[in-house]
Formats: structure tokens, sequence, C-alpha cells
């Protein structure tokens, strides 16, 4: 039942919200007017992809308080899934050496059933239930490795400075915008499986330590990855600006809006991607507001709240739990893909926990947990000062310094370290946004 | 039996000694972590870059000395500096805790914002680091580079294989071993120590036995500080400082808590050395050591490598992940949330 | 005159008030017992009487000395002791750490009182070196007596020490408290075994619902027979 006063309210709050995006798009547009249309494009592209990522996390720790220290991991899995549905599989190496991966990937299977087995039967057992689930588990691998070493080299020797790897699906890479949330969802059921009944503290630091284990996998197995040799030149969905120049019609068009040929094809082609991730992101919102407001996001938010309550009142907490660590996951991981099919390559070494994980936690918080107009708001905004923080600091550093001698060492030092100084921005708005307005911008909304 | 020596001097070269040497800076790290763990009940996630904040200001002040030509040859000279890092580092972590982490207190929030709150730390702290001496790369180790070096070694017992030991990993076993010592006479012997465990046992009767609870959290922040440099400097010595590796030193630092069962400083100890032998063990090539011990014909032709070196950082994240799942509480059972 | 008493006491956690104008009191070297049905305040009213909850109405006086006004840390200072129900030891510190612990506040040379808690308790003094956590629940029982018996404390106060523990335990554990009352030691005790603690009370309280039922000798309540119907079992 809605009363006068709670509608004007929300009508309040319906206006501060689009207040707060227009700023938003208008310090988009400055920086369009001020550098130029391009940045503002990039920029726009990139927030867009940050707010996903941010909309995902949002759904695990604002609907369920679930803390995932990992999400680089899933953003990585989505940009994987880049490179296995777009490249060309390279037939030599899968004759080479795919036998043997698959041969080893059983083997690995039937080595964590067989340890899994082994565990369960022998539950009361003590000491001998550790010895022998470890002795299976280290046979088994043993045996995975004598599979699967010969394979790997086979496939790494196979023409290494082009392929070496085995390539992928061959098909158009949007596929890989939902294959990389079916990745991401796949290896967040098994992680959420084994470790969602740890308490908050140990989960953070779990979900932080197999993220890092998939880094590294994705770093080192490079008969899958090519590791960090990267994998680049990946197709994509809009067209290439080199296309655009050639073409004769674009040429004119260019000339018709009084652009450069490169400027304009430059534009276009972010242009294209935003409109696709924008529809992409619209997409997931009205997903993500559709769930929140659904019966089950009530019940989830409950479990939230109130956990042994919740429990005792018969709902499968463990289950939800899971759910939710899915769904939030899938959502990075899509992300993930669409980040790595704007970047045109796949490079593991980027995949840093400070930018792709703490990162989008200070933009969850900053934007409001359990809002997720708050968490696409916090996504913009964050990506926004984190890239613009260090021209900022520049043009702040030049002005403050403007009185010194140039090649004073004082200068030079402030100068150099600028891009430092958004890591201490970062920490500080959100020890700030913390302390003094927890929920975030725009703050959850209770129902 | 030579080849039998040859094959125990080459475990002892890659194995035992860099173990002993990771093990003791892991060690020192764990012990702070489970420090603050066990006062104050949260996982500070800004622990590595306080190692760094620690290591930068001993770097800063050996540069000053070595420039002042001031040396304690064979010995490195970030030693004389260490103490001055250790206050560097304790005025941070102690305005950091009255700017910060108070508030929180007097709030009793939950420990899951104090982890958000020390990651927003972590930034802070990794900036300003980054701010003063930037990311790259340095060395400031100097003395004498080897206590043994591989070839005296192998002239003085006529073995194929050498064992080398550096200064510096002799430093840190040492240096650990009586700042552990220190730690635990502290703990055990003292009034102080004994109300801080009593602290970190039982907060509420704690505060009824009239232990006053502000200082308790000071001196854990004291000591925390002291500990971190002192481990960040000897890491450095031992490696290099490079800001970014302390981020990454993060997880094997908290593995050695877990594993050792977090909240009990014996863990610590303990965790630090199960995961630095760990990690030295499970990414060892044991071909060669397989050759001398083996007879002829039986010789591997692989490298004999359970995992490769690359995934060293991997492992400690794997052990972590195992204890987590099979039994949180660790070796020594120490809190859980 | 009472040394310890809590006139009219009025009051709760916050919200609604639980003790309705609850009177107990002790004198020294005497034991006095609260006890009754569950909910009735017990540990309520004494709780109160060492300062962790705010009184809406009445008065804590010891030794004729007003106190309500002060902290529990600083009733311990004018010679009160608290052992509360649940984790009143530490368990992972030994026997003798969690006595020296027990005498934090004092500065003074604290042996003598420790070997007097030692001869209270021999079984103490058997396992000093032993952490608390690994003792049975009397023995743990006896540390944390003992332990805020380490400031010397003209009053003690011991919120259901038996609550656990088997009968056997139970009667070593009284015999215990009527050694330390014999020291001159208030004790004021909170019972849910009404029958055994009012058998050793020199004064006994029953409280109903946050007030004073009957206030009589231990031996008078445990012959009363209104007394025996409703909370002793005929």
């Amino acid at each position: 039942m809605m009363n006068a006063s709670h509608m004007t309210n929300q009508g309040h709050a319906v206006k501060r919200n689009l207040l707060l995006y227009l700023l938003m798009a208008g310090l988009l547009c400055l920086v369009g007017v001020v550098q130029s249309w391009n940045v503002t494009f990039s920029l726009l592209n990139m927030c867009l992809i940050s707010a996903i990522m941010a909309l995902g996390l949002n759904i695990q720790w604002g609907y369920a308080g679930l803390f995932n220290v990992g999400v680089m991991g899933f953003a990585a899995l989505g940009g994987l899934a880049g490179v296995l549905v777009s490249q060309a599989p390279v037939p030599e190496a899968w004759a080479a050496g795919g036998a043997g991966i698959v041969g080893g990937l059983i083997a690995g299977l039937v080595t964590i059933i067989a340890g899994l087995f082994m565990w369960r039967r022998l539950a009361h057992q003590g000491r001998r239930r550790y010895w022998l689930t470890g002795i299976t588990v280290l046979v088994g691998y043993t045996l995975m490795r004598m599979i699967i070493d010969p394979a790997v080299s086979a496939i790494e020797a196979v023409d290494p400075a082009r392929t070496g790897f085995l390539g992928g699906a061959g098909m158009p890479i949007i596929f890989s915008w939902a294959v990389g949330g079916v990745f991401a969802a796949a290896v967040a059921f098994v992680v959420g499986k084994i470790s969602l009944g740890l308490r908050s503290d140990y989960l953070a630091i779990a979900t932080l330590g197999i993220s890092e284990i998939i880094i590294y996998f994705l770093k080192f197995e490079d008969w899958l990855t090519r590791g960090v040799k990267n994998v680049a030149g990946l197709s994509r969905p809009v067209p290439y600006e080199t296309d655009l120049n050639q073409s004769l019609a674009f040429q004119e068009f260019a000339a018709n809006i009084g652009l450069s040929v490169v400027d304009a094809s430059s534009l276009v082609v972010k242009i294209s991607y935003a409109i696709l991730f924008t529809l992409v992101l619209l997409t997931i919102l009205w997903l993500c507001e559709s769930a929140l407001r659904s019966p089950w996001g009530r019940m989830m938010r409950a479990i939230r709240d109130n956990e042994i309550a919740a429990s005792a009142m018969g709902k499968d907490v463990k289950q939800r739990h899971l759910q939710v660590f899915v769904l939030g996951s899938a959502v990075v991981g899509i992300a993930g893909a669409m980040l790595t099919t704007l970047d045109g390559q796949f490079t593991p070494t980027s995949y840093q926990p400070l930018r792709f994980t703490f990162l989008i936690w200070v933009m969850v918080i900053i934007g409001g947990s359990g809002n997720n107009f708050g968490a696409v708001l916090g996504g913009f905004v964050i990506w926004f000062f984190w890239i613009e923080a260090e021209p900022m600091g520049l043009w702040l550093i030049n002005m403050v310094t403007s009185g010194m001698p140039d090649g004073h060492w004082l200068r030079e030092h402030l100068l150099d370290s600028a891009a430092h100084t958004r890591l201490m921005t970062m920490g500080a708005v959100l020890l700030l946004v913390l302390r003094f307005s927890p929920r975030g911008l725009i703050p959850e909304v209770k129902r | 039996m030579v080849d039998f020596l040859n094959a125990l001097v080459l475990l002892g070269n890659f194995v035992l000694v860099p173990g002993l040497a990771y093990g003791s800076q892991l060690a020192l790290g764990a012990l702070g972590v489970t420090l603050i763990y066990g006062i104050l009940r949260f996982s500070n996630l800004a622990h590595g870059e306080t190692m760094a904040f620690g290591a930068m200001i001993t770097i800063l002040v050996t540069y000053v000395l070595q420039a002042n030509g001031v040396s304690i040859h064979p010995l490195p000279t970030a030693l004389l500096a260490i103490p001055i890092g250790i206050v560097g580092a304790v005025l941070l972590c102690l305005a950091i805790d009255r700017l910060v982490y108070r508030y929180y207190r007097r709030q009793r929030s939950a420990s899951s914002i104090y982890l958000i709150v020390s990651i927003g730390v972590m930034l802070i702290t990794g900036g300003l680091i980054r701010f003063i001496v930037g990311p790259g790369d340095r060395k400031f180790t100097d003395g004498e580079r080897f206590i043994i070096k591989a070839r005296a070694f192998k002239e003085m017992t006529g073995l194929n294989e050498g064992l080398a030991i550096k200064t510096t990993q002799g430093v840190t076993v040492i240096a650990a071993f009586v700042v552990v010592a220190l730690v635990f006479w502290f703990l055990n012997k003292t009034r102080t120590g004994k109300a801080m465990r009593a602290f970190s046992d039982n907060e509420d009767l704690a505060l009824l036995s009239g232990i006053n609870p502000d200082r308790v959290v000071m001196i854990a922040w004291i000591m925390t500080g002291a500990l971190a440099t002192i481990a960040g400097v000897l890491y450095g010595l031992d490696k290099s400082f490079k800001p970014f590796t302390y981020m990454q030193l993060l997880l094997p630092i908290f593995a050695a808590a877990i594993v050792g069962g977090v909240g009990n400083p014996i863990g610590a100890i303990v965790g630090g050395f199960v995961v630095a032998f760990s990690e030295l063990i499970i990414t060892f090539a044991y071909r060669k050591v397989f050759m001398y011990v083996l007879p002829e014909n039986m010789e591997p032709s692989g490298m004999v490598q359970l995992l490769s070196t690359d995934y060293k950082f991997a492992v400690s994240f794997v052990i972590l992940v195992i204890v987590l799942l099979v039994k949180p509480t660790g070796i020594f059972s120490g809190k859980s949330l | 005159m009472s040394y310890l008493v809590g006139h009219d006491m009025t009051g709760g956690y916050g919200g609604a008030d639980i003790l309705h104008s609850c009177s107990v009191s002790v004198e020294r070297g005497q034991i006095a017992v609260v006890v009754g049905p569950n909910g009735a305040g017990k540990s309520t009213a004494m709780k109160a009487m060492f300062g962790m909850l705010n009184l809406r109405e009445g008065a804590v006086t010891l030794n004729g000395e007003d106190i309500t006004g002060l902290k529990p840390q600083e009733r311990v200072l004018k010679g009160m002791g608290f052992v509360p129900q649940n984790n009143n030891v530490f368990t992972s510190m030994t026997v003798e750490e969690n006595l020296e612990m027990g005498a934090f506040i004092r500065r003074d040379d604290i042996s003598q009182t420790m070997e007097q808690v030692f001869s209270l308790f021999p079984i103490l003094a058997e396992k000093r070196r032993q952490p608390a956590g690994e003792l049975s629940g009397g023995q743990r029982q006896q540390v944390a007596v003992g332990r805020a018996l380490m400031t010397k404390p003209d009053v003690l106060m011991l919120d259901e020490p038996t609550a656990g523990v088997s009968p056997i335990v139970m009667d070593e554990l009284f015999d215990r408290i009527i050694e330390v009352a014999k020291t001159g030691i208030a004790v004021l005790m909170v019972e849910q075994n009404a029958r055994q603690a009012l058998e050793i009370a020199d004064q006994g309280f029953v409280l109903v619902q946050g007030r004073n039922a009957y206030t009589d000798s231990g031996k008078a309540l445990l012959a009363n027979p209104e007394v025996r119907k409703a909370f002793l079992g005929g």
C-alpha cells in the first residue's frame, strides 16, 4: 500500500537518479569537447562493459551478501570464450595432440571422481581418509600428466609463432558473449559448490585464490590460450576501420559530415560497439531488475538479511546462494567476452586483481550495493575517473607547479607520478563513501 | 654414496636453503596478519602494502646511508635502516587505525565491512608507495653476497653439486629466529603480552578483567608494523623491491596464516614454512636427483616436475583453498570467525 | 545493614522493563541466593547490580556507598567480583595465566592471593599449567571463580555457577563456595538448581517476573509450602 509521502519519496528518488545519470552523460560530453569525441566513445564503451561487470557483482553482493573477490577469474573466462569461439581451428594441432588432450582431460575427470568417491566412502576413518584420497589423486594426476604432457608439447610445437594452440570453433565472435557467460557460469557452479559454505572473510580469500589459479591456468596452458604470447587479431561484429577507410562510399560520407576519414571510421566503429553494448546492458539490466522485484529477489534479500531465520523457514539457503553466485558470474563472463571483443585480443597477463576485481568492488560500493541502477552508475563513474584521473591529475599538477622552472625535480617527479594518484584517489573515494555514505550514490530501495 | 650426497646437496641448494629463507619471510608476514586477525578480528588485505611501505622507508634511508659511506660490511646496510623503516610503518598503521578502523570498531561493524575497508586502505597505501618511489624495481642489497659460494663448497667437499648460501638468506633466517623468539617471549612471559592473548581469546572477559582495549589495539598495530617492515625488507633484500610483488605476496602470506590456524602465532610460523616448502617441493624438477639416486637404466626422460615453476605462486593458492575447504581452522586450530 | 544492596531496582536492557522494584542484598561472609522460574529476571537482577545494564529506577549501594552510576570495571576496583555464566575463562591460556589475568588490575605481588586460591581449589594447583579449555566443566567453573577471586573482592557474584554440571560436581562446587564465604566474602549467587542452592543459602530471594515473591532465610524458604510447590517440585 503506497501512501502519498511514499509516492513523493519515490518521485524524488527517480528525479535524483535521473539527475545523476545526466551529470554522468554531461561529464562524458565535456571530455568530448575538451579532449576528443574519440576518447569519449572509448570511455563510453569501457564504461558500458564496467557497468555490466558491476551488475554481475551486485547480484552476488547486493542481493545475497556473497563476498566474491574473484571477479577477475570470471572476466578472464569470458575472454577465453572469445578465443575459443571465434578463432579458426588449427587442424595440425588437433591432429598432433587432440587425442592426447581429450584423453588427458578424461583421465583428470576420472581422478577427481575417484578422489571424491574415496573421500565420501571413507567418511569416518580419520587419517586413512586423507592418506588414501591423497594417494588416489596423486596416482590419477600422474597418469593424467603422462597422457597429456606429450600432447601439449606436440600442440605447442605446431607453428608456435603464429598458432601453437588448438584454435577455436571459427564462429562469429558475438556468440562468444553468450558462451562466455556459460563458461563463467559453469566454473562458478563448481567453485560455488565447494566454497560457498565458507564464512565471508574466508569466502573472499578463497575466491581471490581461485581467481588467481584460473589466471595462472590461462597464462601457462599455451595449448589452449597461447598463454603469454596472447591471441591477437580476433574477429569482430562491427566493421574494421581499414575497410571503412578504403570504401569510397564512406569517404564521401566522412566528407559530408566534415570529418577526416580516419576520425570518422574510428568514431563509427566505436559508436557501433556502443550501440551493441548498450543493447546488452539494457537487456541485462531489465532482467536484473525483474529478478530483484520478483518473489525470488525478495527471498534472496530475506536470506541476506537474516540467514538463520530464512533457513529455519525452510528456504534452501545453499541452493539460493549457488544460484546467485552462478548468475552473477555469468554476467561478469559476458562482460569479459565483450571486453575481449572490443580489445580484439586476449591477453591473459592483463587480468590483474586491481583492475578487474578491486575496481569493480569500488564501483558497486560507490554506486550503491543492492541497487542495479546504482551498480551501473558506479560502473560509469568509477571507470570514468579511473581513466580521467591521469589527465586531470597532470593538468592539476601543471597548474600547481606552473611557478616552478621546467626540469625542477619535484615538478618532474609529480608529473611522472600523476598516474599513481588514481590508486590513492580510488582508495580515498572508497573509504569516504563507506564512512559517510555507506549506501552509495543510489541506495538500495527497501521494499 | 657420493651420488647420494650429491642428490642431498642438490635438494639442499634448491629446496632446503631457499625454503628456509622464503619460509622465514612468509612466517614473519603471516605473524602480522594473524595478530591483526586475533586482536582486531578481520583479514587485513592491506598487509602486503604495509610491508612494502616499511620496506620503502628502509630503502630510502639505506640510500642515504650508502651515499654517506656508512656500511657494516659484510652485512647489508639496510639492516641499519630497518628501525627507521619500522617507525615509518608503525606510524602509518597507527594513523590509519585512528582515521579509518577506529570508527568501525566503535560501530561494532561486521567483519566483511572491515575487509572492504582494508581494500580501500590497500589502494591508498599502494598508490602512496608508487607515488613516492614509482613502480619499478629497486635493488638495495650490498655487503658480501655469499656466505658460502657454490664453487668453494665443491672445492671443500669434492662433490659435483655445490651448495650456495647467500648472505641475505642467512640474515633472513637468523633475523626471523630472533624476531619470533622476541614475539613469543613477549606474548608468553610479559603481563602486556598475556593481556593481548587474553583479549584475543575472549574479548568480553578481558574487558571485564580491566584490560584496556585501546592499548591492546595500539600494541597490536605496533607489532604488526614492525613485523611487516622486517619481513618486507628481508624479502626485498633477498629478491628485489618492486611494489607490485608485495601485493602478490599477500596470498601466500594469508595461505600461511590460514594453514597454520589463523589467530595462532605458532600456526603462522609453521604455516609459513609449510607454504614455502610446498611451493618449492611441488615445482622442483627432480630429474637430476633421480639421476643420482637411481641406477643408470632407470633414469627419467622428462623433467619429473609435479607442476611447472610458472605455477609456483599458484601452489600456495591451491594449498589455501584446500585448507579452507578441508579444515578451515588450520593445523593449530585457530579461530574461525 | 547489608554489605551489597540493590534497592527497588527497575529496568531492562533498553526496551521493556524486566525488573520491577526488585530488591536483593547480601551480607559479608554470607551466601545469598536468587532463585525463580525461567525468565524471572534472576540474571538480570545480578547484572544490574554489577552495572551491566542501566536502571530506570532504584539504586545499588556497596557498604553504604551509592555505586549506581559506576561502570562494571569501576565496580571491580571497588571490590566486586563477577563470574559470568558462559565464556568465563580464557580457554587458550593456562589455569595459572587465567588467574594472573584475573588479577590484571592489581599492581602488587599476587603470589599470596594465588596460593590462597590454590588452597581453596586444590585441583587447580594440580592443573596450573594446563590450558583452561582442556579442563572438565566443573574444573572450568572453579577456574572462573578463582579468576574472580584474584582481585581480593569483598563481594563475589556468580551467575548460575552450576549450569550444565553433574550433581556430584555441583556438590563439590557448592562446598567450595561455602569455603569462599567463610573467608568473609559476601557471596551473591543466581541459581537454577533452587533446592540445592537454598540449602547452603543464608538468605534467599525468590523472584517471579522481575519482582520479589518471597524473601527469607534459605531454610525457611525450603520449609515454605508455597515455595516448595511452585519451585521446588513439592
